[in-house]
C-alpha cells in the first residue's frame, strides 16, 4: 500500500506474497484452521511453559474441533 | 479505508457518487421499464453492483455510525480473549473470505431460479432492495452485537436480552428449521439425479475421493490441505469425464440409473454413516473441497456473465404473479419473498455472524465491510444465479421446472402444454437440450440447481466451446451443487446429533456423551429420521417436493430472520436509541408479516395443505383414485404428509407470533426505563491492551 520508490519489480514480488499469503490463510480459515504460526507465536509470549504442538498435531485438533460446537455454514 | 476518495463530502467525493447513483438508476430503468425486446443481463448486473455500492456507501454506514455506533478504539472479543485459537484477531480480508464461504451455499443459487417463473424484474428488486435494508442490516447488525458480547451466539443473545423462555423458544425453532433446510437441499440432489446415470456416477465418485483425501490428509501427508484438495479436484474432473462413458455404456449406464424414491434412501444412509464415522475419513475431506470448489464456481459463473453478456429470454414479468404459476403456487406476496430467502435477507446468517466471524475481527471498524459487504456479496450471487435462469429459453425453463402432474412425462406433452402458456417451446428443442447435456430428459427437474447447470453451462460453452463440452460443463455444475449441498447435509447431521444428545441428556445422563457409541448412533438415528422423513415425503410427493417443501423452507428461515432483526430491534431500544428502531424495525414486522401471511394461506385457502389433504381424503371416503396417487395406500400417504405439514406451518406461526410478543414486552419493559439496559461487555480501549 504504502508506495516507496524501490525497484517496482521488488514492490510487485512483495504484493503476490501479500496475496498468496493472504489467500493460503484464508482458505485454511475456511476449512477451521487458523493461522499455525500467530499460534506459536501466541504459546510463546503468553504461555512460556506449554508445550508447542506440531502443525500436524494443531491441525488435527483443529479439524476435530470444528464439527463438535453447532452453526458453521449456511443453506 | 479509503477516506478522501470515497467521502461524499469532498467535491470530488460528491461527484463521483452523483455519477455511482445516474449510473446505477439508469441502468435500472432499463432492466424495469423496457419491455417487449429482450434486453441484455449486463445492465441487470451493473444496476446490482451500483445499487450495492451506494447501498454499503450510505445506508451500511448508517447503520454502523448511528445504529450500532461502533468503535474502532474499542478493544474486540479477538484482542479481549485472544487465545489463539478461536479468538484471533485476523486480517480484515481474511475474516470477509472465511465469512463469506461460511454464509455462500446452495440457498442463492436455488431461489432466485425458482422465483424465475415470475419474470427476472420481481426477484431482482427483491433481492437488490431485501439485501440493502434487510439482509444486509440482519448480518451486520448481528455481527454488531455479537462483538459487544464476548463473540455470544445467537441464543444466547436472546437469552440474555429477552429472556430464557424466548431464547428456548428460539432455538427449538431453529432445530426444527434445520431438519427442514436438510431434507430440502438433499431434495434438490434427489432431484438432480433422478434418471441421470453421469451425474449419479460423478456424485458417488466424491466417496471414494473424499476417503482417498482423508487418508492421504491422516497418515500420508497431514494438514496439507491446499495439496490434497487439488489432486481431489482433479480426481473430481477425471470423474466427470469418466461419468460420460458411464452414460453411453449399456451395461454401466443401467447401474448408475435410479428413480427418486431410491436415491432418497441412499441419501439417508450415507448421512447417517458420514456423521457416524470420525470426522477426518470422510466429513471433514469434503468440506475441504466443497469450501474450494463453491468460491471457484461462483469466480467461474461471474466471469461466464461477464464475458458472454447474454440476453434475457424470459421476460421481465410473467402472468405468474397472480399465483397461478407450475414451479410454486402462490401470489407474488407473500410467495416472491419466503422463495427468494438466502441472497435477500436469511435467518440461517443470523448463526454464522454470531458464530466464529466475531472472534475473528480485530477492530470494530472492520464489522461493515464483514457483515454488511459479505451479505452484498451473496446477494450479487443471487443475482447472477437469476441471469442464468433467465437467459435460458422459457420454454426449456418451464419444462425443467413444472411438475410432470402439470406438463406431462412425454417431450410432445410438454412442449404443447408450455406452448400454450405462451412460451412456445417445439419437442424438438427439448430433446435437444437433454442430448447436448448428456441426460436423457430434462423434464420436470425441479429444484434449481439443474436449471441453473444448463443456464451455467450454456454461458461456458458460448466462450469456451467445443464438441460434448456442454455435457461436461452442466454436470460439473450439477456436482459442485451435490458436493457442497451433501457437505451441509453431513455437518448438519452431526449438528442435529449433538444438539438432540443434549436434549437426550437431560431424561437420561449417559446418552449425553458424545463418545459413547450407544448415544452417537440412537441419536443420529433420530437426527437422520428427522430430515430423512420430509426427503422421503418430498421424493415420493405427486407435485415433485419442492413445490410443497419449498415454501415450508422459506417460511422457516425468514421466521428465524424475522426473530434475528426482532433481537436487534429490542437492543436498540434497550441502549436508548428509539429513534432508530426502524432500521431494523420495519424489515422485522416485513418479514413477520410475509411469513405469517404464506403460513395462513399454506393453512386455509386453495392453495393450501389443509385443502390438499381434504381434496384427498374425499377421494378415499368417495372411493376414487386422484391422480397422480396410483393407490388407496398413496392417497393415504399423501393426506398424512399434508397433516404433518400443516402442523409444522402451524407451529411455525405459533412461534413467530410468541417471539413478536416477547420483543414487545421487552420493548416496552425498556422504554419504561430512564437508562440504557442492554447487556454490552463494559468498554475497553483497544490502545489499553497489550498487542499479541
Amino acid at each position: 500500500m504504502i508506495a516507496t520508490h524501490a525497484a517496482p519489480h521488488r514492490t510487485l514480488r512483495t504484493a503476490g506474497r501479500a496475496v498468496w499469503k493472504w489467500a493460503v490463510q484464508t482458505a485454511r480459515l475456511c476449512c477451521g484452521v487458523p493461522d499455525y504460526d500467530v499460534y506459536v507465536r501466541h504459546l510463546k509470549q503468553h504461555h512460556p511453559g506449554r508445550k508447542i504442538p506440531s502443525y500436524e498435531e494443531f491441525f488435527r485438533e483443529r479439524q476435530e474441533a470444528r464439527y463438535k460446537g453447532t452453526g458453521g455454514r449456511c443453506c | 479505508m479509503n477516506a478522501t476518495a470515497s467521502s461524499p463530502s469532498s467535491p470530488a467525493g460528491k461527484i463521483l457518487w452523483a455519477a455511482i447513483a445516474i449510473v446505477g438508476a439508469f441502468c435500472l430503468g432499463v432492466v424495469a421499464l423496457r419491455r417487449g425486446e429482450p434486453i441484455n443481463a449486463i445492465w441487470l448486473v451493473a444496476a446490482a453492483i451500483a445499487v450495492f455500492v451506494i447501498g454499503y456507501r450510505f445506508y451500511g454506514t448508517f447503520i454502523n455510525n448511528r445504529v450500532l455506533q461502533l468503535d474502532p478504539s474499542r478493544a474486540t472479543p479477538a484482542v479481549l480473549r485472544n487465545d489463539g485459537l478461536d479468538y484471533v484477531p485476523t486480517d480484515k480480508w481474511v475474516v470477509f473470505g472465511h465469512h463469506f464461504a461460511a454464509i455462500a451455499g446452495a440457498g442463492p443459487l436455488v431461489g432466485p431460479v425458482l422465483a424465475a417463473q415470475m419474470g427476472y424484474l420481481p426477484g431482482t428488486l427483491w433481492i437488490l432492495f431485501g439485501v440493502v435494508f434487510a439482509g444486509a442490516v440482519q448480518d451486520f447488525m448481528i455481527l454488531g452485537l455479537s462483538i459487544r458480547r464476548d463473540g455470544r451466539s445467537l441464543g444466547n443473545m436472546l437469552r440474555d436480552e429477552l429472556g430464557p423462555l424466548p431464547g428456548i423458544v428460539a432455538m427449538f425453532g431453529v432445530l426444527v428449521l434445520m431438519m427442514i433446510v436438510l431434507a430440502v437441499l438433499a431434495l434438490v440432489v434427489v432431484k438432480a439425479l433422478t434418471h441421470s446415470p453421469w451425474g449419479t456416477f460423478t456424485v458417488a465418485c466424491t466417496i471414494p475421493i473424499a476417503l482417498l483425501m482423508g487418508a492421504y490428509l491422516r497418515w500420508f501427508r497431514p494438514g496439507r490441505i491446499l495439496e490434497v484438495s487439488l489432486i481431489g479436484l482433479v480426481l473430481l474432473l477425471g470423474s466427470i469425464w469418466l461419468g460420460k462413458a458411464v452414460y453411453d455404456s449399456p451395461v454401466w449406464g443401467p447401474m448408475f440409473d435410479f428413480d427418486a424414491k431410491h436415491l432418497a434412501w441412499m441419501l439417508i444412509a450415507y448421512g447417517f454413516c458420514a456423521s457416524v464415522l470420525p470426522v477426518w475419513l470422510l466429513l471433514a475431506p469434503r468440506d475441504y473441497l466443497s469450501t474450494f470448489l463453491k468460491i471457484g464456481t461462483i469466480a467461474l459463473l461471474a466471469l461466464a456473465i461477464f464475458l458472454a453478456a447474454p440476453m434475457l429470454q424470459l421476460p421481465a414479468v410473467t402472468r405468474y404473479i397472480d399465483g397461478t404459476g407450475p414451479v410454486f403456487a402462490g401470489n407474488l406476496f407473500p410467495f416472491l419473498f419466503i422463495t427468494i430467502a438466502c441472497g435477500a435477507v436469511s435467518g440461517w446468517h443470523s448463526i454464522i455472524s454470531s458464530g466464529t466471524t466475531p472472534k475473528l475481527l480485530a477492530n470494530e471498524g472492520q464489522a461493515q465491510l464483514v457483515g454488511y459487504g459479505g451479505m452484498l456479496m451473496e446477494a450479487f450471487v443471487a443475482i447472477m444465479a437469476l441471469v442464468a435462469a433467465a437467459s435460458l429459453h422459457p420454454g426449456v425453463y418451464f419444462a425443467m421446472n413444472s411438475p410432470s402432474a402439470l406438463i406431462g412425462t412425454t417431450v410432445e406433452h410438454a412442449a404443447t402444454t408450455i406452448s400454450q402458456w405462451g412460451f412456445v417451446v417445439t419437442p424438438d428443442q427439448l430433446t435437444q437440450t437433454a442430448k447436448d447435456i448428456g441426460e436423457n430428459s430434462i423434464l420436470s427437474r425441479a429444484g434449481g440447481a439443474p436449471t441453473l447447470a444448463v443456464g451455467m453451462a450454456q454461458l461456458l460453452h458460448g466462450i469456451i466451446p467445443g464438441e460434448g463440452m456442454m455435457g461436461f460443463w452442466y454436470h460439473y455444475a450439477i456436482l459442485f451443487e451435490a458436493l457442497f449441498i451433501l457437505t451441509t447435509v453431513d455437518a448438519g447431521t452431526r449438528v442435529g446429533r449433538f444438539m438432540i444428545q443434549e436434549i437426550a441428556g437431560l431424561i437420561h445422563k449417559p446418552l449425553q456423551q458424545t463418545e459413547s457409541w450407544t448415544g452417537n448412533l440412537l441419536a443420529t438415528a433420530i437426527c437422520v429420521a428427522l430430515w430423512g422423513y420430509f426427503l422421503y415425503q418430498g421424493a415420493v410427493d405427486p407435485l415433485g417436493g419442492i413445490n410443497t417443501l419449498w415454501p415450508l423452507f422459506g417460511i422457516a428461515n425468514q421466521m428465524l430472520a424475522a426473530i434475528a432483526l426482532m433481537l436487534c430491534t429490542v437492543v436498540v431500544v434497550k441502549l436508548k436509541r428509539q429513534r432508530y428502531m426502524w432500521a431494523p424495525g420495519i424489515p422485522a414486522i416485513w418479514l413477520v408479516v410475509c411469513t405469517l401471511t404464506a403460513g395462513w394461506e399454506k393453512l386455509s385457502g386453495p392453495i393450501s395443505f389443509t385443502a390438499a389433504a381434504n381434496k384427498y381424503a374425499q377421494g378415499i371416503a368417495d372411493g376414487k383414485l386422484i391422480a397422480p396417487a396410483k393407490s388407496v395406500d398413496e392417497m393415504h400417504r399423501i393426506v398424512s404428509n399434508n397433516h404433518v405439514d400443516m402442523v409444522l406451518t402451524g407451529l411455525f406461526m405459533a412461534l413467530v407470533v410468541a417471539m413478536v410478543l416477547f420483543a414487545l414486552r421487552a420493548i416496552a419493559r425498556a422504554t419504561q426505563m430512564d437508562r440504557p439496559t442492554a447487556h454490552e461487555e463494559p468498554y475497553v480501549a483497544l490502545s489499553s491492551v497489550a498487542q499479541s
